[in-house]
């Protein structure tokens, strides 16, 4: 990579804690987000939904709905056949059809049945209640491990047993993306090491099905112009480019004829990319020659806004006495849902390449089996994947501590992949780029003042009372890339601009959404050319604007968005020196760009403004130059980066009442180099969070029949400010050696940690119970039951 | 369907009016009505408070309240909480301390704020927690909203 992408020696804007340039405006209510979009005509589309989770439609009565004032138009699945395209996937492996209004069977319940179209919001409502649905009820599949035998009954055709996929990774497999031939698995070795383990440790565990939550929902407006023709289309996407290639060729029009634009978006957290809602709108336009908006409600959002996690592991270690862990093996069974979405069948299978956590393991296997059932699918969700792979890890190695008597940070300690181990292929299959894990804990159990606490932890149990300290030591797995690993490209696109007068306008295809990245990539820009930030300004969101891009997801947009724009700085950054070395006289190695100023040290310097300004005039052009300093790059890393960290978690259990308090949570990260501390604290503290919730409290429950039980926020329980203790946080820097900034993300870290230290930490306190393993969300009436029980 | 009525409502200091449907909630009274496109809407069960404004100075889920039943009221918005260009001290709290990340939630938690303070002053960090209870945010893990509105109390 060109040398003069790194930026400038002394930069003095990476690492600072910059207040977000984001804020004012966000700060005001003058952000605009999609529900704040209006055109004029704009008429308004409202679903009509299934409210059996599987059976076969038998009837759609829509002349009352019809007659409705303001209604425009209703149509049923059956009269959009042909009309609209089917949801889109993107995995390389077999999916089933999934219309984005359902013509014949319904699969789960809040699918789209039929659809009003109206003149506002509330008439579209009320025309929407007028529709009646005639439904002849199938069996609901809602077990995945009863699905999975063909039982209840069967979801789609050409998928025998409703078995999605089956996929068997790790040692004794050939094959990197692993194999759906059993015949083809090597298990000598596997076998080999628990016929000679010490111990043992064999649990099953569950990571239930979670909500991601967004506070903004989901949301469309598309405007097709059939002149041009073209299509505008303002959509909660975090893959702007992505949509407008799906959404473009629905239209049968061309990506050139086609613009999507996410606006400021209240949260993704992976759930916002390309829905049947969309193509639905887009259509409509077309048809009524006139913008059509679609917002969802909060009801929705719970029924048919992507769902998360829902796998089951069997996972069992073998390790020697002293703590050697020789081998861990897992069977995965993950209910995916009615349907695929863009990546639904891609997320589960990226557990198994965690499945070393941060751990020197020579044998890892693992059998994953997606399911159908008559749920909403899943899909991506913060961690996707991951938070299941170091929740089976961790609780095994805390089991295993348990097992023989060592503490847990010792158990893990004896296992750590060395720091002279990196780059370190992991028997899981992935290759690690650096890490100094002891450091870290030594880090954690310092800031925790580890012995004190198990001190008073003794000292409390010895009163009576239920205190539980749990740990976690996480790896994350970001910046996916490069294309081999990420089934629609694993590269980012940036431009950078320097205008005339010396400011630059740069863009960048990983379209943010609260990551803050018009601030934290300015500062790397800043750095990169030795000018102030305030001079920069990011742009994205806007495939009009930033002309390609993979979006934000994966924890990727700083590590491969932010180095695609360094690449393309470093173009202009070139030019500049050529146009700085002719005006001065100088050569140009000895150009350098400082305080503002473009010169030699020591020297004859000029202004950026000057420089900036004389490349779109130059009265003599540099042999081999053109005119003008507009660059921009696409970046594809190497290979992957991976963040880690160590939590400690302390809970106090009411006995009466069956209560979690958390009490202290405390933590170390290492994400690599750091930009802006204040926003990576802000993404660590918001990751915790989200994975807390699903340790306490979130999970989302179907009864029997398919139907959604946690369907609002008062069934649903996402953590509230009190339900939090204050985070008392640490860092250690690790700089990654695969990108030039050192960087290695850091979006899903807390979410992957929490929530193992959390489930540790309950599990711990109910141990003098008799309890040695219970799954998550561990809400107060599971673990009162718990007491009961292992009271009795 | 009915008939419409007529409201009038005093937001932000202006005396605003208009013919609603008795069962026009005040959130769209504000937001399709008046424009005024910083109040959210987050949920339909008044449990994530993103609708939050002040009514007669209290804070209140105007997703709950229909614009009918404002009417007479003084309303405040997030629109309403500036002076000009000099920000609220929760909006600049909340910007110092980087309480807010996609900033959906962020219109509804300054209102909620700003009534909490009003009701008291000098709160402890368990005081600012238990006052946002009615109030979701899926971004920040709470720690730099409770930062930003102890900084906007030592401020005030």
């Amino acid at each position: 990579m060109a040398a003069d992408a790194t930026p400038s020696p002394g930069g003095k804007h990476v690492g600072q804690r910059l207040k977000r340039r984001e804020d004012p405006a966000l700060i005001r209510g003058q952000g605009t987000f999609i529900d704040d979009v209006r055109l004029p005509g704009m008429l308004h589309l409202a679903f009509k939904r299934s409210d059996v989770a599987h059976g076969r439609i038998v009837r759609v009565d829509t002349s009352a709905a019809r007659a409705m004032p303001g209604v425009r138009l209703v149509a049923t699945g059956a009269d959009l056949q042909g009309v609209l395209p089917s949801v889109p996937v993107i995995t390389p492996f077999p999916y089933p059809d999934h219309p984005a209004v359902t013509p014949d069977k319904v699969r789960y319940v809040g699918e789209p049945v039929a659809l009003v179209v109206a003149e506002d919001r509330y008439q579209a409502q009320d025309a929407v209640e007028a529709i009646e649905v005639t439904i002849e009820d199938l069996p609901a599949v809602v077990d995945a491990e009863t699905a999975l035998r063909g039982e209840p009954a069967l979801l789609h055709e050409g998928f025998a047993n409703n078995v999605a996929l089956r996929i068997i990774s790790g040692t004794g497999v050939t094959e990197a993306a692993g194999t759906q031939d059993p015949e083809a698995v090597d298990n000598r070795e596997l076998d080999a090491a628990f016929e000679t383990a010490e111990v043992v440790i064999s649990q099953r565990m569950v990571n239930p099905r979670i909500a991601p939550s967004a506070i903004e929902t989901r949301g469309v407006v598309a405007q097709y112009e059939a002149t041009r023709p073209y299509l505008t289309i303002w959509s909660t996407t975090q893959r702007p480019h992505a949509h407008r290639r799906f959404l473009a060729a629905a239209l049968g029009l061309g990506e050139h004829q086609a613009r999507t634009i996410a606006p400021e978006m209240g949260g993704g957290f992976g759930a916002k990319k390309i829905y049947g809602e969309d193509f639905v709108a887009a259509a409509l336009s077309k048809q009524l020659g006139a913008p059509i908006k679609w917002i969802e409600d909060r009801s929705e959002a719970f029924l048919t806004t992507t769902h998360a996690r829902d796998v089951i592991g069997q996972i069992e270690l073998a390790a020697k006495r002293d703590g050697t862990v020789t081998a861990l093996k897992a069977r995965l069974v993950a209910d995916i849902g009615a349907y695929e979405m863009l990546l639904t069948a891609f997320i589960p299978t990226l557990t198994h390449g965690l499945l070393s956590g941060g751990y020197a393991i020579p044998v890892i296997r693992s059998e994953l089996i997606e399911v159908f059932t008559n749920k909403m699918p899943t899909d991506a969700y913060r961690g996707a994947g991951m938070p299941e792979a170091i929740f089976f890890v961790e609780r095994s190695m805390e089991l295993l501590a348990r097992e023989l008597g060592m503490d847990p940070a010792e158990v893990r300690r004896k296992n750590f992949i060395r720091p002279e181990q990196f780059p370190y292929k992991t028997a899981a299959g992935n290759e690690y780029d650096s890490g100094e894990y002891e450091r870290l804990l030594d880090a954690t159990l310092e800031l925790a003042g580890w012995e004190e606490m198990r001190a008073e932890q003794a000292a409390a149990r010895a009163a009576g009372r239920l205190v539980g300290l749990g740990m976690s030591f996480y790896i994350e797995l970001c910046a996916i890339g490069p294309s081999t690993m990420f089934p629609d490209g694993g590269w980012e696109h940036g431009s950078v601009t320097v205008e005339r007068d010396g400011r630059i306008t740069a863009t960048t295809g990983a379209s943010a959404h609260g990551q803050g990245h018009e601030t934290s990539f300015a500062q790397v820009l800043a750095d990169q050319f030795g000018i102030e930030p305030e001079t920069i300004t990011l742009l994205h969101g806007d495939t009009a604007v930033a002309k390609q891009g993979v979006g934000t997801v994966a924890s990727r947009s700083l590590v491969v968005g932010g180095t695609a724009l360094l690449m393309a700085g470093s173009k202009v950054k070139a030019k500049m020196t050529r146009f700085a070395a002719q005006l001065l006289e100088a050569r140009e190695e000895e150009i350098e760009f400082a305080n503002g100023e473009v010169g030699v040290a020591g020297g004859g310097k000029l202004s950026f403004e000057e420089v900036a300004s004389y490349a779109y005039a130059p009265q003599q052009l540099p042999a081999g130059t053109e005119p003008g300093l507009s660059e921009e790059a696409f970046w594809e890393p190497p290979g992957m980066t991976f963040p880690y960290g160590c939590y400690i978690a302390q809970v106090e259990v009411d006995r009466e009442t069956g209560e979690v308090a958390l009490q202290r949570f405390v933590g170390v990260d290492d994400c690599g180099t750091i930009v802006n501390p204040l926003i990576v604290e802000g993404q660590i503290h918001g990751g915790i969070a989200q994975g807390i919730g699903p340790a306490l409290t979130e999970e989302l429950r179907y009864d029997e029949h398919g139907q959604l039980l946690t369907g609002s926020f008062m069934d649903y329980a996402i953590p509230r400010a009190s339900d939090l203790p204050r985070f008392e946080l640490g860092v250690t820097v690790t700089p990654s050696p695969l990108n030039p900034l050192g960087a290695k993300g850091t979006g899903e870290a807390g979410t992957i940690g929490a929530t193992p230290a959390v489930v540790n930490a309950v599990v711990d306190a109910l141990s003098e119970l008799g309890v040695r393993h219970v799954d998550p969300a561990l809400h107060p009436e599971k673990v009162w039951r718990l007491i009961r029980g292992g009271e009795r | 369907m009915s008939e419409k009525v007529p409201v009038e409502v005093r937001v932000n200091g202006e005396l605003r009016s208009a013919a609603v449907e008795p069962r026009l909630l005040l959130v769209h009274f504000l937001r399709e009505e008046l424009g005024l496109t910083g109040t959210h809407v987050g949920c339909d069960t008044s449990q994530c408070g993103a609708c939050t404004v002040l009514i007669d100075g209290r804070s209140a889920k105007s997703c709950t309240v229909f614009a009918v039943q404002a009417a007479g009221s003084a309303v405040t918005t997030i629109e309403g909480l500036a002076e000009g260009e000099a920000l609220h001290p929760i909006q600049e709290g909340f910007w110092e301390e980087h309480g807010l990340q996609c900033g959906y939630c962020t219109p509804g938690m300054i209102m909620a704020a700003a009534s909490l303070l009003k009701e008291n002053p000098d709160p402890s960090e368990t005081e600012i927690r238990s006052g946002l209870d009615g109030n979701l945010c899926r971004c920040t893990g709470y720690q730099h909203i409770v930062n930003a509105i102890a900084r906007a109390a030592q401020q005030g």
